[in-house]
C-alpha cells in the first residue's frame, strides 16, 4: 500500500484541479499533481517530468541528476575501497 | 522508468554486499549480532524477492518492522468496516488489500459476498466520482494508512468540499510513522540497534522527524528506497555508522525524499486532520498521538460522526485477536512468522487468518511466498 510506481506526465488534463495524464509502465491513467506542483515547478512545466505515482496522485518529482550519483555512487564504491585500501597498506608499509 | 535496471545490478549489488562483510568484520566490536529494523513492508518485500538477508554477514541481523497499514489493522476496525457497509444505502470503498483482512465476524469481502455494496478503488479520489455518479448513496472511503496515503485522503476531501458534496465521507484510521517507531523504541521485548526507515513516508514527512530517533534513543537511521541496491548501500551506510561511532538520520532515497518532505502534501495533511488521543494498533495496543482524526471543520466528511458508529475510538478499541494467532508477536519483531502454530498450517495466503498473511507487505505472506517455512529452511 505504501509503494508508488513511477510515470512520466503526458499531458494535462485539468488545469484547474491539476489533473494531468500520466503514462505508468505505457498505461496511461488521470493522475492528481497537486503535490507536484509549487511556483519553481507550474503544472504547464510538468510534460515529461518523472514522478512518483501512489494512489492516483503524483507524490514526488523523482530527480534524475540524483539517480544518476547514487548510481555512481553505488558503482564506484567497490574500487573507491579497494584503493583506499591500497593506499592504506602502502601508507602503513612507507 | 529510466534507472529501475541500474538498482537492480547484480554486479554493483556483489560489491556493496563485500563491503558491508568487510566493515561488519573489521569493524563490529559487538559481540551480540547487530538487530536491524525495517520498518516499512515494502523494505521486507524487496529483502526476501531478492534473498538479501541471505547475503549479509552473520552479525548483522534483519527484524521486520510493522509499517504495514494492513496488517496494524486490529480485527475491530475491520467489524467497524463491515458494519459501516452493512448500514442501507452505503457504497463502502477500500483499496484492495483491505478487502480481505479478517474480522471477528467477517472480512470485507464476506461482507461483499452477502449483499453489502464493498467496492475497491485504486485512489480515494475513485470514491469521489462513485460519489458524484451516485448521489442518493453515501459513498464511504476507508482511510488508512501511514503518511504516504495520508496527502491523498485529505487532498480527496478538500475536492469533496470544495464541490460541496453531501454524500462522501472517510471512515479515518491512519497512523503516523514516528509515533509508532517511539512505540517500537520503548518495548522492553525489543532490542534494536538501529533502522531502515520507509521510503515514501519519509518522502511526505522528510527526514527531521526522526531526529528523535537518534537524539533520545541514540540509534542511528537511514532513509531507503526499494529496489534491491537502495537497501544493501542503506545497510552499508548505517553499518558504516556504526564503525565509525556515528548516530545520524541519513537519508539514501534522495532522489525521491527532500529533506524537508512534500510541502503541499504536509499542508493538506495539517488542514485536515488532527491526532488523536487514543489509537490501538495490532500487536502494538493503544499508542497515544499516533492515530489521526478529522478535524471539527471536516466533520461533515467524518464517517465516524455522520453514520453514528457502534464504537467508540475514545477509550480505545479492543483488538480481540484470537490467541492462538501470534500475529502481535511478529508484528513487534519478537516472533519470526515460522514460530506461529497457525504459520502455513491454518493460516496461508489463501485462508489468511491474520493480516501479515494477507497483504503482500505483511512479513507471514513474505515469508510463505518466498518458502522460508521453518527455521532449517531460512538459514539454507
Amino acid at each position: 500500500m505504501c509503494l508508488g510506481i513511477p510515470g512520466q506526465i503526458t499531458e494535462l488534463v485539468d488545469l484547474e484541479f491539476l489533473v494531468a495524464k500520466v503514462d505508468i509502465g505505457g498505461v496511461k491513467r488521470d493522475v492528481i499533481i497537486t503535490c507536484v506542483v509549487d511556483d519553481e515547478h507550474p503544472a504547464e512545466s510538468c510534460i515529461g517530468d518523472w514522478v512518483l505515482v501512489h494512489a492516483g496522485f503524483a507524490m514526488s518529482r523523482l530527480d534524475e541528476e540524483e539517480a544518476a550519483r547514487t548510481l555512481a555512487l553505488l558503482a564506484e564504491l567497490g574500487d573507491m575501497q579497494a584503493e583506499m585500501e591500497i593506499m592504506r597498506q602502502v601508507g602503513a608499509s612507507a | 522508468m529510466k534507472y529501475m535496471d541500474e538498482f537492480r545490478d547484480p554486479a554493483t549489488a556483489k560489491k556493496l554486499v563485500a563491503e558491508i562483510h568487510k566493515l561488519a568484520s573489521t569493524s563490529l566490536s559487538q559481540r551480540e549480532p547487530l538487530q536491524i529494523m525495517e520498518f516499512c513492508g515494502g523494505h521486507t518485500h524487496t529483502l526476501f524477492k531478492y534473498g538479501i538477508e541471505s547475503m549479509l554477514p552473520d552479525n548483522i541481523e534483519m527484524v521486520h518492522g510493522p509499517g504495514c497499514p494492513v496488517c496494524v489493522l486490529p480485527m475491530a476496525r475491520v467489524d467497524d468496516c463491515v458494519a459501516i457497509a452493512e448500514q442501507p444505502g452505503v457504497i463502502f470503498t477500500t483499496f484492495g488489500d483491505a478487502m480481505r483482512v479478517p474480522g471477528t465476524r467477517k472480512s470485507l469481502l464476506q461482507a461483499k459476498a452477502d449483499g453489502c455494496d464493498v467496492r475497491m478503488v485504486y485512489s480515494p479520489m475513485d470514491a469521489l466520482a462513485i460519489a458524484r455518479k451516485n448521489p442518493e448513496r453515501e459513498v464511504v472511503f476507508f482511510a488508512l494508512g501511514f503518511e504516504t496515503t495520508m496527502p491523498s485522503t485529505a487532498l480527496t476531501l478538500l475536492q469533496a468540499h470544495r464541490e460541496g458534496l453531501q454524500n462522501f465521507s472517510l471512515f479515518c484510521n491512519h497512523i503516523t510513522t514516528p509515533a509508532t517507531m517511539r512505540a517500537i523504541l520503548t518495548d522492553p521485548d525489543l532490542r534494536l540497534d538501529g533502522f531502515l526507515a520507509p521510503g515514501h513516508v519519509s518522502m511526505v514527512i522528510g527526514a527531521h522527524p526522526y531526529d528523535f530517533v537518534t537524539r533520545d534513543y541514540h540509534k542511528p537511521l537511514v532513509i531507503t528506497g526499494f529496489e534491491p541496491l537502495d537497501i544493501l548501500q542503506a545497510l552499508w551506510m548505517l553499518v558504516k555508522q556504526f564503525a565509525e561511532g556515528r548516530c545520524e538520520v541519513e537519508n539514501q532515497y534522495a532522489r525521491i525524499v527532500p529533506e524537508a518532505g512534500n510541502v503541499a502534501g504536509l499542508k493538506a495533511i495539517a488542514e485536515v486532520y488532527e491526532t488523536r488521543e487514543h489509537s490501538e494498533f495490532r500487536g502494538l495496543g493503544n499508542i497515544g498521538d499516533a492515530g489521526i482524526q478529522i478535524r471539527e471543520a471536516y466533520a461533515a466528511y467524518d464517517a465516524e460522526k455522520k453514520l453514528g458508529l457502534p464504537f467508540d475510538f475514545a477509550q480505545g478499541a479492543v483488538g480481540y485477536d484470537p490467541e492462538h494467532l501470534k500475529c502481535a508477536d511478529v508484528l513487534r519483531g519478537v516472533m519470526k512468522p515460522w514460530e506461529c502454530p497457525a504459520f502455513a498450517k491454518t493460516c496461508n495466503p489463501q485462508n489468511p487468518l491474520g493480516a501479515l498473511m494477507v497483504s503482500p507487505e505483511g512479513s507471514c505472506a513474505a515469508y510463505y511466498a518466498y518458502g522460508k517455512l521453518a527455521k532449517r529452511k531460512e538459514t539454507v
